[in-house]
This record gives structure tokens, sequence and C-alpha cells, in this order.
């Protein structure tokens, strides 16, 4: 372990540390301890959305079975939960319910967006009925994608999410020093939710390269 | 299990229903439709106590180009309009009988659409007369609970008719495509 992040201590080389262990004395920091426990027990919430539930919950099942990375516990109460799994399809009319229940879930809490819909809208995207990826009104801490992806893609994004959180630092992470994150809830109007997206969270795409843009408008004027 | 059901008992009984041979499909007036309802869920005959489907067709005018042979024996190409319209199809089959399925369809403008609910017959048309209610916009008389289903209640407009514009939504994307191209185009404009 070299990273700085991970590693239980900065100063201590391995060599010392070693030492030191052999002498019955571990020198470690408390964000290690933390972020090892969180990360050993995230309990996510129990909802589907569409087909990527079906996966979600085959990785709980006892042929692949993610409670051996610790997440057995699938809550049905936001309140319990530490991990939202967005798996599906999130329509328009889904979209402010599952905002309301991301505001409900007390810190630390982590997303992970499973499933090409839950990330862009997928084969849905240039539909009128569905949100074109939940990280427009969420931030989303792991994408998963796929269509939808097999559970032992659940749990390899679980690995990486797990690893995320080793890497957490407790002084700076916005899971620990700005309170219970919420984010406002979007409203319907006659077309669209308003607002599109919540540009604290998301801003759309910019076209790298808008000298085109400008040419072909001069060539058709 | 499927066997062809005698539709003339029914066109002899009801005056204004008329059978529609290339669909197989009876129509029914919308004034009549809860009558002929009734009775061919409750006829021994027929005994059609289940209603499996309930969808909405949307027609726009078209033209309907056909050969036909004219006075002097030879082949001309007439013109005609299919006029435009909405029509509600149900599938009825019989538990009792294991026959089925037998289609009849209500027919209605697309200005103002509204036709005969056959919930009060049939429970299970319920939810999918509400939903033609908000993908096509028909109304029907005497459901018990006439809302939006899928969409939300602000929404405005009814997406499965043909003449639905979906919103203006586009962002930018490096690699357009197909329609997406042309909401590129459309979107270079705007920008």
């Amino acid at each position: 372990m070299t990273d700085p992040n991970t590693s239980p201590s900065i100063e201590l080389d391995d060599t010392t540390r070693a030492e030191l262990e052999r002498a019955g004395i571990i020198v470690s920091k408390v964000d290690f301890l933390y972020n090892w426990a969180r990360g050993g027990s995230v309990w996510p919430l129990t909802f589907g959305l569409a087909c990527c539930a079906i996966e979600m919950i085959a990785s709980a099942t006892s042929r692949f079975d993610i409670s051996r990375f610790g997440s057995e516990v699938f809550r049905p109460s936001p309140r319990q939960a530490d991990l939202m799994i967005v798996s599906g399809t999130v329509t328009k009319k889904m979209a402010p319910q599952v905002v309301r229940i991301y505001n409900q879930m007390p810190e630390p809490k982590w997303v992970i967006a499973m499933g090409a819909c839950a990330i862009s809208g997928g084969p849905f995207k240039q539909g009128y009925n569905v949100l074109k990826g939940i990280d427009r009104y969420i931030p989303v801490d792991v994408y998963l994608p796929g269509c939808p992806p097999r559970p032992e893609a659940v749990l390899q994004s679980l690995n990486y999410l797990q690893e995320k959180i080793r890497t957490q630092d407790i002084k700076s992470d916005p899971a620990f020093t700005e309170g219970r994150r919420q984010y406002p809830i979007p409203e319907f109007t006659g077309t669209d939710l308003n607002p599109p997206y919540n540009p604290e969270v998301w801003q759309p795409p910019v076209n790298p390269n808008p000298q085109t843009i400008k040419e072909e408008k001069e060539a058709s004027a | 299990m499927s066997q062809p059901i005698d539709h003339e008992t029914i066109i002899h009984r009801f005056s204004g229903v008329e059978w529609d041979d290339k669909f197989s499909a009876l129509i029914v007036p919308v004034t009549e439709a809860t009558a002929v309802a009734k009775w061919l869920r409750d006829d021994n005959k027929y005994l059609l106590d289940y209603c499996s489907n309930v969808t909405g067709v949307d027609y726009l005018d078209r033209e309907i180009k056909e050969k036909v042979e004219n006075e002097e024996g030879k082949m001309e190409t007439v013109t005609r309009i299919d006029p435009s319209r909405i029509e509600v199809v149900y599938h009825l089959y019989s538990m009792e009988k294991h026959t089925g399925p037998f289609t009849i369809k209500q027919r209605t403008e697309r200005n103002k659409p509204v036709v005969q609910s056959l919930t009060p017959i049939w429970r299970s048309c319920e939810l999918q007369e509400r939903e033609i209610f908000d993908l096509f916009g028909v109304n029907f008389i005497a459901h018990p609970d006439q809302r939006r289903i899928l969409m939300w209640d602000e929404f405005e407009g009814h997406p499965m008719r043909k003449d639905y514009v979906e919103p203006f939504d586009y962002e930018w994307e490096p690699t357009p495509h197909d329609e997406i191209l042309d909401k590129h185009q459309r979107g270079k404009v705007i920008v």
C-alpha cells in the first residue's frame, strides 16, 4: 500500500511499521479505521426501477452472494441506508421520487447508477418521458454500464465503491463536512421537469469545437 | 382454442354493427357499445367473459390508390381518401368456452374523441382505458376513474398520437446520427 490516502501511516515506512507491529504496536489513522469499517458494511436501499433490479436482486442470491462484500443488508427505509443503487430506467415521472429518497438518506451516502438507462437514458434517451441520466439531479459515485449489467458487474461496482470509500478524507469530504446533502426536487411542467437538470450537480456537454457550427451557419446563410 | 366466432348473429341482432372482413373485427357504434358488449358477455352462445387487451389506433387522413375496372373494361387507378379517425380495440376471450380472441372496435373522430367505456362490463378494461385516455386523449363515457396513468397530470399532449411533436431538448453530442442528426442540425440554428 503506497497510496498515502489509503496507507494507514504516512510518516512511517514499511520496515519501521513492521518492527512496531512485532512489538505489538499498530500505528494507524482514524480515517483508515473509519473507512475500512464503512466500506465493509455498505447497506444498500431496497428499491428497483426496471429490469436492472432483477440483476441487482440476483447479486444478493446465494449464487453471487453480495454478502461476501458486506452489503447483504438491503434496508427498506432510506433512513437506514448508505447506498442507493439506481437500478433501471428513471422516467421523468419517477425522478422527483428518486431525488426525494436520496434527500432522506443520512450521511455518508453513496450512489451507484446501474445500467445504461440510469447513466444516460440509454435506448430511451431521445424519448419524451425518460430522464437522460440520474446524475442530472444527484451526484453519482460509480457508473455501472450494461443493459442490464451482470451480477458480477454489480459486485465489481461495489468493489470500486469500497475503493473510493477507502480514499475518503473525513476532514474534507462533503459527506462529513456539509451535513446531510439535499438537492432540490424537480417539478412537473407541461413538457418536461423543471429544472431539466441541477446545474450544481451536472452541466450539459459543450461542443469542444464550436467553430464548425459557425462555419456551417455562415454557409447556410 | 381459436375457432372462428360466428359474427352473423350479432350483425342481425344489432342494427349499427358492422363486420370488417379485412381486420376480422366487429365495428360497434359508440351508442350501442354497452349493449353489444353486455350481450357478448352474457349470451350463452358467446360468453366472452374476459377482456385481455384494450388499445388505441390513430389514423391520419391518407390517400389510397386502387385499381378498378371501369365501364369500358380497362383498369383505372382511383384515388380515395381514408378518413382520419381513432379506433379503440378490445380483444375478448371466453374462459368458459375456450374461444377467442374476438375483436371489437369503437371508432371516433380525431378532433373530439369520445367512446363508451366498457369497464362496467369487463373490469379489466379500467387501467388500459386510462392508458388510452392518457396517450391518445380519448374520453371514455362512464369510466369510473378517468385520469392519466403513465404521464404526470400536468403533461400536455398525447404522445401516441401520430401528430405529436416531442419537446425539443437536444443537447450536443459528438456523433449524432439518424433522427438525432436532424435534431443536431436544428440545434445548430438555435445555438
